[in-house]
């Protein structure tokens, strides 16, 4: 269990645990979480909520890494002008890790927090795992 | 909610307190191992020798020829330039160490999975399965993560890093899944740029000569006879390592894989490598043109006082370099509980030592059988096999015909994840829970190896030997001063 600071400095500290999702290598090297669900999540949130949230993420990872005719010209154009052109303009990696993080703040504000649950991002933690933050209340009466 | 990750420390960047052995520079924005001596030889040797061609050997040339010459020749030397020093200062994939709380967890499902306690864990390994090969993911103690596939760890940088191809000392940086395209494209302009010169200090001397005599144009041009000796010998390894790769990129393979023969069909029939795309235009494409992924590790963001600690690497098999800069992560009590494990360790390594043959009580894993098949798939000439065994601290980089070999993962054909490198195993089998071969040597070796200017690569016959024991007797004594300092 680790202890960390309460959200809300007004309140009473919260206790927490940390769940990990761990990458899934079955296809590859390709960023992949596993989606099976943890048993420690069970009586905060809907099985299938969890796993669409998971799912979609890998969705977001496997378009951020998806090898076609957009990329290559994205790596061709980019030899051509010897990376220069990153100066002015983000790759598609990039683009689509921001369209993640927004996603992350979404559902974290929509589904996650009303239930006592932070997800991190992943590039936070090196792509590694999905970190998922239980907070148990300990202050009656407190918001979120 | 909001994320706890709001207040904002004393404007501390990530890549001041970075755990692995890497030198960073203009805040954070350049990258390199920390030995970078080569790197510099590098550099002066392509500077010196284009800016005597330029000076010397251009105005020639252009007169006599075409102005095209040092047209064509200025646009190589600005291209091998640029892809050297991306290569050099590019984060190359190096994998963010594990924070205590994910390196705790993981122990625990290691922990429930082994059903074993002690302080002395056995070797740990996860297979996976991918695209129909079975493939072992190692965990790395330094890290504390399970290694990505195609990752490695390597022992100059004390880094994990992914897709790991080798740690190359003429570019002062390990080559992995950011910048390998960058070394590709180095080396074969490289290539190029040699032969360019090469070919064209000769048609210079040439012209000369029929002009004036052989000698005399010697004497005019003494400038000449320097390039053509230093393109001389570079054409041969350059060249060759420019081929060497083509031929890994076309089949998906990274060195490390190859010197290992991981996907080798001599390793079985049904034994193939499943991150080849199958055909050689695709993996060209991937490796070259696919999309380039952001560093993972953050150099330049500000250290959050909300941010997770790292883990300390455990078990003494951590170089030294990054004990040290663990020190800072680390708490009383763990460090406690480091300096006790250390002393426990050193006490019981007499044991270890009688106990080679009986590999059952420490190492506990059902995987590693009998010894290893003698398995010599390292041809790489003599002077490899001459290195001393299993050296946990790095050696000093030598660009003399050394090669590091990382041995990170192996697929499962019943040979233990311990490699051979020729040398009869003796006690293997005991040691390997305090320096698994992924902590101690690292990168791979290269093909002309035996080349005398070759681009060739530290290695070594990375095992377990007395060096192996000082290096514990070296942490329990640091143990027990850290001990009495708690």
């Amino acid at each position: 269990m680790a202890e960390t600071h309460s959200l809300q400095d007004l309140q009473q500290p919260t206790a927490s645990s940390k769940v990990f999702v761990q990458r899934d290598y079955g296809s590859g090297t390709i960023s992949k979480f596993h989606t099976k669900f943890p048993s420690e999540l069970e009586p905060r949130i809907d099985k299938q909520q969890f796993e669409e949230t998971i799912q979609t993420l890998n969705n977001l990872y496997a378009e951020a890494e998806k090898l076609g005719g957009k990329s290559y010209l994205e790596g061709c154009l980019a030899c051509i002008t010897a990376y220069t052109i990153f100066l002015c303009m983000e790759t598609h990696y990039e683009k689509v890790l921001k369209k993640i993080a927004r996603y992350i703040k979404d559902q974290n504000e929509k589904i996650y927090a009303p239930r006592g649950l932070l997800l991190t991002d992943p590039i936070e933690r090196g792509l590694r795992v999905v970190e998922i933050t239980i907070f148990e209340e300990r202050s009656i009466g407190s918001g979120r | 909610m909001e994320t706890p990750y709001k207040k904002r420390t004393p404007k501390r960047r990530k890549w001041e307190s970075f755990p692995g052995r890497n030198k960073f520079y203009c805040n954070g924005r350049l990258m390199m191992a920390k030995q970078t001596g080569v790197f510099y030889l590098t550099l002066v040797l392509i500077l010196v020798t284009c800016g005597l061609f330029f000076t010397f050997d251009c105005p020639f040339l252009a007169l006599e020829l075409t102005p095209v010459i040092p047209v064509i020749g200025g646009v190589l030397f600005m291209f091998v330039l640029g892809t050297l020093l991306r290569t050099s200062f590019s984060d190359p994939g190096v994998l963010p160490r594990a924070t205590s709380d994910e390196a705790a967890d993981l122990e625990r499902q290691i922990d429930v999975a082994n059903g074993s306690t002690g302080y002395r864990p056995p070797p740990r390994t996860k297979e996976v399965v991918i695209n129909g090969q079975t493939v072992k993911l190692k965990y790395c103690f330094t890290c504390k993560i399970f290694r990505p596939p195609r990752a490695s760890h390597c022992s100059l940088c004390d880094n994990c890093v992914e897709r790991f191809d080798h740690h190359c000392p003429w570019v002062g940086n390990c080559v992995g899944r950011r910048n390998y395209r960058f070394f590709y494209m180095f080396i074969l302009s490289l290539s190029f740029l040699t032969i360019f010169i090469f070919s064209f200090v000769i048609t210079h001397i040439i012209l000369r000569s029929h002009r004036s005599g052989f000698l005399k144009a010697l004497k005019d041009s003494p400038a000449s006879v320097l390039e053509v000796v230093v393109c001389f010998f570079s054409v041969w390894s350059i060249v060759g390592l420019s081929g060497f790769h083509t031929y890994l990129i076309s089949s998906n393979q990274t060195t490390n894989e190859d010197i290992k023969g991981s996907w080798s069909s001599k390793r079985g029939k049904d034994n193939y490598n499943p991150y080849s795309h199958g055909n050689i235009f695709t993996n060209c494409c991937a490796a070259l043109c696919g999309p380039l992924p952001p560093s993972l590790i953050d150099r330049r963001g500000f250290i959050q006082s909300g941010t997770p600690q790292l883990a300390p690497p455990t078990n003494g098999i951590s170089m030294y370099g990054a004990t040290q800069s663990q020190q800072s992560h680390m708490c009383d009590q763990d460090q406690c509980i480091q300096s006790t494990k250390f002393v426990l360790q050193a006490a019981a390594t007499p044991l270890l030592q009688q106990q080679s043959s009986d590999p059952v009580i420490l190492t506990a894993s059902t995987e590693n059988g009998g010894p290893l098949p003698g398995r010599t798939s390292l041809n790489l000439g003599g002077p490899c096999t001459s290195l001393p065994l299993g050296q946990p601290t790095p050696p000093t980089s030598t660009p003399s015909l050394s090669c590091h070999e990382a041995s990170d993962m192996l697929p499962i054909h019943g040979h233990s994840h311990v490699h051979n490198h020729g040398h009869t195993l003796q006690e293997p089998m005991a040691h390997h829970h305090f320096l698994t071969p992924e902590e101690v040597p690292s990168p791979p070796g290269m093909l002309p190896c035996g080349s005398p200017m070759g681009h060739s690569h530290t290695m070594q016959a990375g095992f377990y030997n007395p060096a192996s024991q000082d290096s514990l007797h070296e942490d329990s004594v640091r143990g027990l001063v850290k001990l009495s300092s708690v």
